[in-house]
């Protein structure tokens, strides 16, 4: 039972702010990822949830307890660390053991957990080695099974697959998911990878230069994004935008093509549409074919329009070569349009 | 040293190069031999009978008479001199270690003002000639009475031990990743106990290379040794004093006495002194 508010919590290292006052609930048992480029503040925030940092300004509230004044080991969290942290002169059955010895569990609880955990993670052939003796794959399940272990109100991770190669990652991808699912325990995951943010996460903070731009289900995020840095950052190839200018009221000239959109009245706003949401057609965006990519479901397609690069995913069986001048016709449901000024949809 | 400095300049010419490969070889020949020639003699004579001391040509190896040695050790005084060293030795060790320990791990998790300052300055310890400040360091452990006692020498050999304690402890700490000590805390532990059980027994080894390296810096000390003491002499004050007026196979077998745990010491704890000053451990 615990859920996590952060309320106006800011940090600043000397001159820089690393984090904007950060307002943030993650409801009980949500598997909640925190997204962004490096450098935007979403390791400092995990750490001030943790209790390794402490936050400039702010409250930190975890299961209705203020936490933001008290060491790590009275918030009833447990970390994962990027490079997993495993302890070299412990074997892993006492590493996984650490956190209940301190609590001074009874033997047999200890061994009961230790192994429940080992097995959860499938490392109950490895208890008796030490961290040197493990692949990078082992000792990042050793470092979940030590955190699992603790049966924590909340466990947060930071970017805790991105020593992993890809075809691990993929793999404890999935794993996590599951494991973490059973659990029923509140999980913040921090991660630069967009893919495992949208396979991961219940709920999705993407995060820009201090500042949380948008919370929302993966999908929401993907198809609705809140400012246009959500759109640019998330997908690949991200979205596209092209200008578009005003031609009378909820009407919207766009590289040539009339469509309707927001009733403001601004002369000059942005169009956005996810690569994937165009058809080649008898009328649409005017694009001329620079670059085509076979990738076998689908072909991107890269091409001049408006003057400006736009990218299209089309359908692999299109018949498409550099050079052609295609008409590409915009799914209508899926444009969206931003203000250029606030950079926020519209 | 100039000689190795110039021997990489490979130039085209191979007779060139193989002049430079000869004076390379040259170079390291001379600096072993530097070094091995004078342990070689010590250690020869030390474990020759007193005739054989004075006979050349030298064997190259020596005949295992243990008669000097054990005359060295009957003669009045060494023995004390002997336990002096090592009580001084020890303590500075522990001094040492105690002291600079924290010091070293405070160097390398905090971030303070004044912490470059600091890191220089004790160095700095290091810069003052002893000899300077023999007589007044004397003249106020008269006052203080801590003149030729154990710890009032243990102490300034704990100055000159500390700054390799301080440093050779922060490089060590430095070496333990941090999330290590996060992650015990998140697992419940205070910030003592996180050290306690995962900082120290992973910096063990390297803190006891460094309390060695403290134990062998006080043993080999001579000056202030022989200044601050009269009746407790270590054994180095102890050789000094009387060596020049014994025979030849005695001072012989005293130096083997001084020099031998230093080196066993030294070698021992080579890795850890290797890293401290930055050189790869091969």
């Amino acid at each position: 039972m615990a859920e996590i508010q952060i309320k106006q919590v800011a940090k600043r290292f000397g001159s820089f702010t690393a984090l904007h006052s950060i307002d943030l609930t993650i409801a009980d048992r949500e598997f909640m990822v925190l997204l962004g480029a490096s450098g935007c503040g979403k390791t400092t925030l995990l750490r001030i949830i943790a209790g390794l940092e402490t936050a400039g300004e702010g409250e930190v509230w975890i299961g209705g307890r203020r936490v933001d004044r008290l060491p790590p080991r009275q918030r009833g969290i447990a970390m994962v660390f990027q490079n997993y942290a495993v302890f070299p002169h412990l074997t892993v059955f006492e590493n996984i053991a650490f956190g209940l010895r301190m609590k001074k569990m009874p033997q047999a609880e200890v061994e009961r957990r230790v192994k429940r955990t080992a097995e959860l993670m499938h490392i109950e052939q490895l208890l008796q080695r030490y961290s040197g003796q493990l692949s990078g794959g082992q000792r990042q399940r050793v470092a979940v099974a030590r955190a699992l272990a603790m049966e924590p109100d909340v466990i947060l991770m930071d970017e805790p697959l991105s020593n992993l190669d890809a075809l691990l990652r993929l793999e404890m991808r999935a794993e996590l998911k599951g494991v973490l699912a059973e659990s029923k325990t509140t999980a913040v995951y921090v991660t630069h990878d967009q893919v495992e943010a949208m396979s991961l996460a219940d709920r999705i903070a993407v995060m820009h230069q201090g500042r949380i731009v948008q919370a929302a289900a993966p999908v929401e995020v993907y198809r609705n994004p809140a400012a246009r840095f959500v759109g640019s950052f998330i997908g690949n190839p991200p979205m596209n935008f092209i200008p578009a200018r005003r031609d009378g009221d909820g009407r919207w000239t766009v590289a040539g093509l009339t469509l309707s959109g927001p009733k403001i009245d601004r002369g000059e706003i942005e169009f956005a549409i996810r690569p994937e949401d165009v058809e080649p057609g008898e009328t649409g965006l005017p694009a001329t074919v620079r670059v085509v990519e076979p990738l076998g479901a689908h072909t991107l397609v890269t091409c001049d329009v408006n003057g400006g690069l736009f990218r299209a995913v089309l359908d692999s069986s299109a018949e498409v070569r550099v050079g052609d001048d295609l008409k590409l016709a915009p799914k209508t449901d899926r444009i969206r349009w931003f203000d250029p000024e606030t950079t926020q949809a519209l | 040293m100039s000689a190795v400095a110039g021997e990489p300049m490979a130039s085209a010419r191979p007779d060139a190069r193989g002049a430079g490969r000869l004076l390379f070889a040259a170079t390291v020949l001379i600096l072993v031999v530097w070094v091995l020639l004078p342990i070689w003699l010590l250690l020869v004579n030390a474990l020759s009978s007193p005739a054989e001391v004075t006979s050349f040509p030298k064997r190259i190896w020596p005949s295992f008479d243990m008669g000097s040695l054990s005359f060295f050790y009957n003669f009045g005084g060494v023995g004390r001199a002997l336990w002096n060293s090592v009580l001084v030795a020890g303590l500075t060790m522990i001094l040492s270690i105690g002291v600079g320990a924290p010091a070293g791990y405070a160097l390398s998790r905090f971030d303070f003002p004044g912490k470059e300052t600091f890191r220089f300055l004790v160095l700095m310890t290091r810069a003052f000639p002893l000899p300077l400040l023999a007589l007044p360091l004397a003249v106020m452990f008269i006052r203080t009475g801590l003149d030729d006692t154990v710890l009032g020498l243990a102490l300034v050999h704990t100055t000159l031990a500390l700054p390799f304690a301080v440093l050779i402890t922060f490089s060590l700490f430095s070496g333990i990743p941090v999330e290590l000590e996060e992650a015990a805390w998140t697992l419940g532990c205070t910030r003592a106990q996180a050290f306690g059980k995962v900082v120290l027994p992973l910096a063990l080894p390297g803190i006891a290379a460094s309390a060695v390296f403290a134990f062998t810096i006080s043993w080999n000390e001579v000056f202030a040794a022989a200044v601050l003491t009269i009746e407790n002499r270590t054994l180095t004050a102890f050789l000094l004093q009387n060596i020049s007026t014994s025979p030849l196979h005695l001072r012989f077998a005293g130096g083997a006495a001084l020099v031998v745990p230093a080196l066993i010491f030294i070698f021992a704890v080579r890795k850890y002194l290797f890293a401290m000053w930055g050189i790869a451990n091969r």
